[in-house]
């Protein structure tokens, strides 16, 4: 009996090495208190190279291990957004609690393994490689909700997330175990090739039901209501750099498997799931929507918009064509700008506020502080699709790829979403410029902004439960927060590409055409 | 050339982040007469019967199929005029009081005037819609940062018998409502552009949609999101409902630009981009349209008749000239078409001094309110002067441009039927009262108490007169916009003419 190994193709998967390499020099650099402190400079390394191998390898076109994973276009392309915001994660948690509380690289390789899961949800082909990328992104993540640990809401987002998270990944193993019954197949080209073969599969129930259960699974993941209960809470919960992260990052990952499976594996079944899936993008929009609009905390009117914005982009798999792929991997992009930028502000504001998140400590931003208030303004804008930026171009991508192929309706659910959206996007603007600062009056006249800042700090805890008012004393408390560069330039990059990629979009729309075009076998 | 008209406003604001504080102002009203100066060049080098012309078209989104396409007609250049004319005194009456944050003020209001200019220009759909969106932005950070809650406890300039109106609810409103028309008509553009390509290329150029044609039954539904979109602009009745709280609550310079310019986007829309897209449908709904235009007259001029509030007079003023100029227009013939891009302009013109002068009355009687006011013209004879032939001008006396304009429009819909002419000239008569009652009750009858008869200080004079001198100059021979934009405006009806034949 002999055993062939597989040929292994180390270009095509150097990133992997170079993120999983990264992740052992963490692990290994926990021990070692010297060299603990260059963590997020190692991390930061380890996500350079790994950018640098995605970009090397973007035109590849290979499978990889047998053919349990494929780098292509879209793995390239979705990869390198959740680089780079596990990158922005890595800069936003410097001087977090959260970082400092669980040892500084144990935090990083947690991230680390996320994005690593992420790296490979991206590529894979075959239902192993799907449920074990999906796993290893989502198992370091409960783990990294928790981390603040001196906060009872983050320990309990921590655990809510992580309850919410198995249910998700055992509907989701339950329903792959069910089309590998109806299909005979791990891989995703053999599923495609198993149910097509098979007499009557098409239509069977025992395969319905599982591809159902496969898109509420993933539904969980990417937060698509009405499996977006856990959304809001574990986005408010958790620390502020993990919540950025998770918004950005696991929808990028998670979009990529979402394509993959449902237009690859599942293909045949097109007009099985399209009408599903339009129902859950426009129940998605609605919930979301209306949901952000009662919010007074900052981040989970985020996590709402970000339910809200889930289903924008799942309505580009809706239409299973390739303008519809492209469509939203450029809408995925720009909402990687505009929610680094808006998060990187919270978690300045965060730092100056006592570790408050309510819209309120924004007030009068716009007067005091414009190197802050720019960056969030125009990611509300961008949010609510306004021009002259990426949102804009994006919602005008995703309408186009869906009246192309007559979803119109679809596209008038955007339209409406849109619409009800202003009224929470605006008002975090209306606080930023149109509002007086909270505490004007207790300013000195001679008062300097950090002052102003501390001042409203201080106001600020008085209002908050017991176990928090002592942020005045907290050692995390940073009245400079607005001028580390670390947390400005992330900020202000993300500003500047949402507003960039909205005046010259054409780059970006190359950048989503490539992830597009790696499925040109697949759909038209 | 006509990329330089619509830069130059956003340039010169940026370059005012540069300066210091001082002279932002003054950078401003450089950047807005150098605009002025190159839409004059576009002027002096038009032909009147060279259809569309300086034209630039460059690839914008290749891969959607969006074109950065500009262009200039008999139907845009005076318009394209009237905006670069009605900025200057908007931003030097600015320059002269004052403002708080001006880098920022002068940076919102050119952004304003580049992305207004944009909409008149651009020959692409989707460059249209994009222009036609941005145009709300830096309208409502204008009206929100610099605007003021009005009608609260010891606000006697706010006209309190309105109640009480706060900034942010005016702007949200005003961004919610207008921008509700917008995103549906984003689909709708885009939905016209698909469906007319019937499979082909995708391109969003309005001339090649207008002669790839639609079929008759996707019209009917583009035209509503496309007419929902400029009705709320306008405001037409009843789309309105954001008008009176953001009239209210803006400041006066951006809110004499506002109601200039702006409103006129929408009457420009439908015949740029409605009539000749969709001749069918605008023949099908052409009684509907006209039955809102006509209510919008009669409303406007109602209220505007009742309201005590100055800024609501002229608001509602405003919706019954933009009833006058839909009805213009839905008449479908070249009297109507001609007399709406007249009055058009002429609304425009009269508008921004109206709303400067509202300004300067309020600094001499502590108040808006037509109430508790009189009496200012007994030392100020040039201030009541302008004042009277703003007013003259507004409620369309025979030998102003608004009369000839008004003469075109009731002559076209008297072609139509008889009938929508004389309910329409219901509200010339009703002009006459509102606009008269306002002048007699802010400049005769004795002074009350507290207030102050003074006469135009220079700088004001010099703000207003150019203003005024053009109403003027118009009223002597409007045949020189007629004449200019007959061809193209003839060309836009036509369209539909031939269908409803």
């Amino acid at each position: 009996m002999s055993f062939d190994a597989p040929t292994m193709d180390y270009a095509g998967l150097s990133p992997i090495i170079a993120l999983t390499t990264g992740l052992v020099v963490l692990v290994l650099a926990a021990v070692f208190d010297r060299i603990k402190r260059f963590g997020p400079a190692l991390a930061l390394l380890a996500y350079a190279v790994t950018a640098g191998c995605l970009i090397w390898q973007w035109d590849a076109d290979v499978d990889l291990v047998s053919g349990a994973l494929r780098l292509d276009g879209l793995a390239v392309v979705l990869s390198l957004l959740a680089v780079v915001s596990a990158a922005v994660a890595v800069l936003l948690a410097i001087g977090d609690p959260s970082e400092t509380q669980a040892g500084r690289s144990d935090w990083l390789a947690l991230l680390t393994g996320s994005l690593l899961g992420m790296v490979i949800l991206t590529q894979a082909t075959s239902m192993l490689t799907f449920f074990v990328g999906l796993e290893l992104l989502s198992i370091p993540l409960y783990a990294l909700c928790g981390t603040n640990l001196r906060r009872r809401e983050s320990l309990e987002s921590g655990l809510k997330y992580l309850i919410v998270g198995s249910v998700g990944s055992a509907t989701l193993l339950y329903g792959l175990a069910m089309i590998y019954g109806a299909s005979g197949a791990t891989g995703f080209q053999e599923i495609a090739d198993g149910l097509q073969a098979g007499d009557g599969m098409l239509t069977d129930s025992l395969t319905l039901v599982g591809v159902g259960m496969v898109a509420v699974g993933l539904a969980f993941k990417i937060s698509i209501a009405p499996f977006h209960q856990w959304t809001p809470d574990v986005y408010q919960g958790a620390p502020t750099p993990v919540t950025a992260f998770m918004a950005v990052a696991t929808k990028a990952a998670g979009f990529a498997i979402f394509i993959r499976f449902f237009l690859v594996a599942l293909g045949p079944l097109v007009d099985q799931w399209d009408v599903m899936l339009a129902a859950l993008a426009a129940l998605s929009i609605v919930v979301g929507n209306v949901g952000a609009l009662a919010q007074t905390s900052l981040k989970r009117m985020l996590g709402y918009s970000g339910v809200a914005q889930a289903g924008y982009m799942l309505a580009g798999i809706v239409t299973a064509t390739q303008a519809g792929v492209d469509a939203l991997v450029f809408y995925l992009a720009a909402y990687v700008a505009m929610n680094v930028a808006a998060f990187a502000v919270v978690v300045i504001r965060e730092r100056q506020s006592g570790f408050s998140d309510d819209i309120s400590t924004l007030r009068g931003l716009g007067r005091e502080k414009p190197l802050l208030a720019w960056p969030l303004t125009i990611a509300m804008l961008a949010l609510a699709g306004l021009p002259p930026t990426a949102g804009f171009i994006g919602k005008l991508y995703l309408i186009q790829a869906l009246v192309d192929d007559d979803w119109t309706w679809l596209a008038v659910m955007i339209a409406i979403g849109t619409m009800i959206s202003l009224g929470y996007y605006l008002r975090v603007v209306a606080a930023l410029w149109m509002s007086p600062a909270e505490g004007d009056e207790a300013v000195p006249a001679d008062g300097t902004p950090s002052d102003a800042a501390a001042a409203a700090a201080g106001i600020d805890t008085a209002s908050l439960p017991p176990q928090i008012a002592g942020a005045q004393a907290d050692p995390f408390a940073d009245p400079q927060a607005d001028r580390r560069w670390y947390l400005l330039a992330p900020a202000i990059i993300a500003m500047a590409a949402a507003l960039f990629f909205g005046i010259i979009p054409q780059p970006l729309v190359d950048f989503a055409q490539h992830a597009g075009d790696a499925l040109s076998v697949w759909i038209s | 050339m006509l990329s330089s008209i619509i830069w130059t406003p956003l340039l010169f604001g940026l370059i005012g982040l540069l300066v210091p504080k001082r002279f932002a102002a003054w950078v401003a009203v450089f950047g807005a007469v150098i605009t002025l100066g190159l839409s004059i060049g576009v002027l002096a080098g038009f032909d009147p019967d060279g259809g569309m012309q300086f034209v630039t078209d460059v690839n914008w989104i290749p891969g959607l199929g969006v074109d950065y396409s500009l262009g200039i007609d008999g139907v845009s250049i005076f318009l394209v005029l009237l905006t670069t004319v009605a900025w200057i005194p908007a931003i030097c009456f600015s320059a002269i009081r004052g403002t708080e944050r001006p880098a920022l003020y002068y940076l919102m209001l050119l952004a304003g005037e580049t992305s207004t200019l944009g909409a008149f220009l651009a020959q692409d759909l989707l460059l249209f819609v994009l222009f036609f969106d941005l145009m709300i932005v830096p309208f409502y950070f204008l009206f929100g940062i610099w605007g003021r809650d009005r009608g609260g406890e010891g606000d006697p300039e706010g006209s309190p018998g309105n109640g009480l109106v706060t900034v942010q609810s005016a702007t949200l409103k005003m961004i919610v409502f207008t921008l509700i028309g917008s995103l549906l008509m984003l689909v709708g553009a885009i939905a016209a552009a698909v469906i007319s390509a019937d499979g082909g290329t995708i391109t969003f150029s309005i001339q090649t949609i207008v002669a790839r044609g639609l079929p008759g039954g996707s019209q009917n539904w583009i035209f509503w999101f496309f007419a929902a979109a400029f009705l709320v602009k306008m405001p037409a009745f009843p789309l309105h409902g954001w008008m009176p709280d953001a009239y209210r609550a803006a400041p006066l310079p951006a809110l004499a630009v506002f109601s200039a310019v702006l409103s006129k986007v929408g009457a420009y829309g439908f015949l740029r981009v409605v009539l000749p897209m969709m001749p069918d449908a605008s023949d099908l709904f052409q009684t509907t349209i006209l039955v809102l235009a006509v209510g919008s007259i009669i409303y406007g001029s109602a209220m505007a008749f009742t309201k005590t509030d100055l800024r609501l007079v002229l608001g509602f003023s405003s919706v019954a000239q933009l009833g006058f100029i839909t009805a213009g227009i839905f008449a479908f013939n070249s009297s109507g078409a001609e007399g709406a891009v007249l009055q058009m302009v002429n609304h425009g013109l009269v508008v921004v001094p109206a709303f400067l002068i509202v300004a300067m009355i309020a600094e001499r009687t502590g108040s808006e309110e037509l109430g508790p006011m009189g009496g200012l013209a007994k030392k100020a004879p040039v201030f009541a002067a302008i004042f009277l032939i703003v007013t003259m001008a507004t409620l369309a006396i025979p030998a102003s441009a608004n009369f000839i304009g008004e003469f075109y429009i009731l002559n076209g819909l008297f072609q139509v039927d008889a009938a929508w002419a004389i309910i329409a000239s219901s509200g010339v008569a009703l002009a006459a009262f509102y606009a008269l009652r306002m002048y007699q009750l802010t400049m005769h009858n004795p002074l009350p108490d507290g207030a102050d008869s003074r006469e135009l200080s220079l700088r004001d004079a010099l703000v207003l007169i150019p203003m005024v001198a053009i109403v003027v100059v118009l009223a002597f021979c409007p045949q020189l916009i007629v004449h200019s934009s007959e061809q193209a405006v003839d060309s836009s009806v036509a369209v539909v003419r031939e269908v409803a034949k």
